[in-house]
C-alpha cells in the first residue's frame, strides 16, 4: 500500500537544480533509505516532505493528503529530524522536550509519561537535566531524536541521523529504528553511510543530480548486477590511462561485463563476471600479451557501492569529493534561512 | 465550536511555552534584565548630576532635572528592550532553531510573535517599576494609580510598535551583525532626538521638528504627564512646532502608529512564516 507518494519534484535554488522530476513512492510500515553524495538533494527532499520548503513543482501525498496544500495537517502526522541539530543551549534536554511536547499540544498527563519514556529508551537518565550546551554530539542527536519521537508520528523523517556519532550512540539510534520499524512507523532516512543504509532500509532510492537513478530493496539492488564481483589491479597505483587499456582488453573477453575505472580504488576496475564461464585463463593470457600483470584480484559479494558505481560510473565516495568541491555551504546556509 | 475552543487552547498553550522558554534563558543569563536596569540608573544619576544647576524655568511643570529626566528614561529602557527583541529570533533563524517551531503543527505562527511581545512586555514593565521605584527613593516622585495606568498603557503601545519594527527586522536583515549594527544606529539617535533628556524649547528649530514627529517623545510626554500632581488627559503636554498636543493626542498618535506598524509587518511575517 502506497503510503507516500511523491509525483514530478522539482525544486532549484537560485542556480542549482537540486531536485529535477523526482519521483518516489513510499509503502506503509517501510524504512525508506535515500542514499546519495553530499549535494545530490537528499535534505532538501526531506526539508520539502518535513514542509519546511516548498517545491517548484510536483506533487506529494501523504496518507491522500496534499502535503503542499494541508500542510499544518502533515505536520501533525511526521516527525522531523534535521541534518544540522539546533539545540537550545541554555534549555536542558528535559526542558527542550517538555517545550516540543507544548508545541504539539501533547497533554499534561501524557506529555511527562512520554518524556520519560523517550528519556529511558534512548538511554538519555544521567544527563537529560544538565544545560544542551554541554552534551557531545551523540547526546545532542539523542535528544534530538527524541524530539521528534514525542508526539509519536506516523512517518519519522532523519537527515543523516549518525553523522559524526560515536559507536554507541549510532547503535542505539540504530536499534531504535529497527524497534520503530517494527511497530509498524514508516521512516525515511537519508544518508551517505553504504552500511547504515543496507542493514535498515527496506527499500533504497539512490539519488544524484537531484534524480532517482535506482530504487528497490537493498538486496534487489545488489542481484540485480548479477555475477560475480571482480576488482581487478594490475599495478598497485595505475592511471587513467593504463586502466583504459585494461578495459579495452576486457571488454574483447567473454563472461566480463559492466566494467568500470574506480579512480577511488588507484583505477582499479570493477566488473562483473558471469559464473559459467572460465574468464580467468583467457585474462591471463591477454594481460600478458600486453605485457600486464595482474597485482590483485578480488572477488566480492555486490555491496550498495557497486550498485552507485554501476549507476553513475563513480563511487561514492568520488562523487562526494567532487560535490564537496562544487558547494558554497555559506550560501546554502543563507539559502536555508527563513 | 469544539475545533475553535481547541484552537484557542493550543495557541495558549504554544505561546506559553515559547515565552516560558525566553524566561528561563533569562533567568539562566539575566545579564540584559541588569544591565537594562543599570543603565537607565547611571544616567540618572550623571544626567541628573549634570544639568542640576540648570535654571528652573528651562524645565516645564518639573522642579528637578531628576523629574524631568525619568520619563525619558523608563521609555529608553522600554524601547531599549523592544529593539533587542528581535536578536533572540536572529538567533533562532541563523542556528537553525525556528525550522523547529516550524515543522511543529502550531495553531498559530502568531504565537511565535505573540511570545516575543509578552516577554519584552513584561520585562519592560519589571525594569520600569525598578527604575520608578528607585526614582522614587531619590526624591523624584512616584506616579499615582492613574498615573500608573498611563505609563503602564503607553509603555505596551510603544513595546508593541518597536517590537514589531525589531521581529520585522530579523526576518529581513541577513544576520545577527547586521542587526546589532542597526540597533547601535537607531537606538541613541532616536534618543536624543526626543524630549527624554531636554524639552523642545530648549533645541534648535530643526531637532524640535524632528524631536515633535519622534514616536518616543508621544510616549515621553504621556509619562512625564503622569507624574505631575494633577493627571489630565486633556492637558497640553507638549509645545510642538506644529501645535500644541495633549496627553490624549499623544497617546493616540503612538496608538495608531502601533497599528500601521503591525498592519505593515502582518504580510511579511506570513511570507516568512507560512
Amino acid at each position: 500500500m502506497t503510503y507516500i507518494q511523491i509525483k514530478n519534484l522539482s525544486k532549484s535554488y537560485t542556480d542549482v537544480k537540486a531536485l529535477n522530476k523526482l519521483d518516489i513512492n513510499i509503502q506503509k510500515g517501510h524504512l525508506f533509505g535515500i542514499l546519495g553524495p553530499n549535494g545530490a538533494g537528499k535534505s532538501t527532499l526531506l526539508k520539502i516532505l518535513s514542509t519546511l520548503i516548498a517545491p517548484d513543482d510536483g506533487e506529494i501525498y501523504l496518507d491522500d493528503i496534499d502535503l503542499i496544500k494541508e500542510s499544518r495537517e502533515i505536520r501533525k502526522l511526521i516527525g522531523y529530524v534535521a541534518q544540522e541539530i539546533a539545540l537550545d543551549k541554555i534549555l536542558t534536554g528535559r526542558e527542550l522536550l517538555d517545550f516540543q511536547a507544548d508545541l504539539y499540544h501533547i497533554k499534561k498527563s501524557k506529555k511527562i509519561e512520554r518524556i520519560d519514556f523517550l528519556i529511558k529508551q534512548l538511554e538519555m537518565e544521567s544527563w537529560i537535566d544538565k544545560q544542551c550546551g554541554t552534551y557531545s554530539g551523540g547526546m545532542k542527536r539523542r535528544i534530538d531524536l527524541a524530539s521528534g519521537l514525542l508526539h509519536i508520528p506516523k512517518v519519522l523523517i532523519l537527515d543523516e541521523p549518525t553523522v559524526g556519532l560515536d559507536i554507541e550512540s549510532r547503535n542505539i539510534i540504530w536499534e531504535l529504528l529497527e524497534s520503530l520499524k517494527s511497530d509498524g512507523m514508516t521512516i525515511i532516512l537519508s544518508s551517505h553511510y553504504l552500511d547504515e543504509i543496507d542493514k535498515l532500509s527496506d527499500v533504497v532510492a539512490i539519488i544524484d543530480g537531484g534524480k532517482v537513478i535506482d530504487q528497490g530493496s537493498p538486496s534487489f539492488l545488489k542481484s540485480k548486477l548479477g555475477g560475480e564481483r571482480i576488482s581487478l589491479k594490475v599495478r598497485e597505483f595505475s592511471n587513467f590511462k593504463e586502466s583504459e587499456k585494461v578495459k579495452e582488453i576486457l571488454l574483447n573477453i567473454d563472461g566480463i561485463s559492466q566494467i568500470v575505472v574506480n579512480k577511488s580504488q588507484g583505477y582499479s576496475l570493477n566488473f562483473v563476471a558471469d559464473k559459467n564461464i572460465d574468464f580467468l585463463s583467457k585474462l591471463k593470457v591477454e594481460l600478458a600479451f600486453c605485457k600486464f600483470e595482474i597485482f590483485s584480484l578480488t572477488q566480492s559479494q555486490a555491496s550498495l557501492d557497486d550498485v552507485y558505481l554501476q549507476a553513475t560510473g563513480k563511487t561514492l565516495q568520488d562523487a562526494e569529493i567532487f560535490m564537496t568541491g562544487k558547494r558554497d555551504l555559506k550560501k546554502e546556509s543563507k539559502q536555508s534561512m527563513r | 465550536m469544539e475545533l475553535k475552543q481547541d484552537n484557542l487552547s493550543f495557541l495558549f498553550q504554544e505561546t506559553y511555552a515559547l515565552t516560558k522558554r525566553l524566561f528561563i534563558q533569562l533567568k539562566r543569563r539575566p545579564s540584559t534584565l541588569f544591565a537594562g536596569i543599570l543603565q537607565p540608573i547611571i544616567w540618572l544619576f550623571l544626567f541628573g548630576a549634570l544639568f542640576s544647576n540648570a535654571p528652573k524655568d528651562f524645565l516645564p511643570g518639573v522642579d528637578s532635572y531628576g523629574n524631568f529626566l525619568g520619563a525619558g528614561l523608563i521609555v529608553f529602557t522600554a524601547f531599549s528592550g523592544a529593539l533587542n527583541s528581535g536578536l533572540p529570533l536572529m538567533f533562532d533563524r541563523e542556528f537553525g532553531f525556528l525550522n523547529r517551531l516550524l515543522v511543529a503543527p502550531l495553531s498559530s505562527r502568531l504565537s511565535i510573535v505573540l511570545s516575543s511581545f509578552l516577554y519584552i512586555t513584561i520585562l519592560s514593565f519589571v525594569q520600569s517599576t525598578v527604575i520608578m521605584l528607585i526614582s522614587f527613593f531619590l526624591g523624584y516622585g512616584f506616579p499615582e494609580f492613574f498615573g500608573l495606568g498611563i505609563v503602564f498603557s503607553t509603555l505596551i503601545l510603544l513595546v508593541l510598535f518597536v517590537t514589531s519594527i525589531s521581529l520585522c527586522l530579523a526576518f529581513i536583515l541577513p544576520g545577527h551583525i547586521e542587526l546589532i549594527a542597526l540597533i547601535f544606529v537607531i537606538n541613541l539617535p532616536l534618543l536624543f532626538a526626543s524630549t527624554a533628556l531636554a524639552p523642545i524649547s530648549f533645541m534648535p528649530h530643526w531637532l524640535g521638528w524632528i524631536a515633535s514627529i519622534n514616536p518616543l517623545t508621544f510616549a515621553i510626554e504621556p509619562i512625564r504627564t503622569a507624574y505631575s500632581s494633577q493627571v489630565n488627559l486633556d492637558l497640553v503636554a507638549l509645545n510642538a512646532p506644529y501645535g500644541d498636543l495633549t496627553c490624549r493626542n499623544c497617546i493616540s498618535l503612538l496608538f495608531v502608529l502601533t497599528i500601521i506598524s503591525l498592519l505593515i509587518i502582518r504580510p511579511l511575517l506570513n511570507k516568512k512564516l507560512n
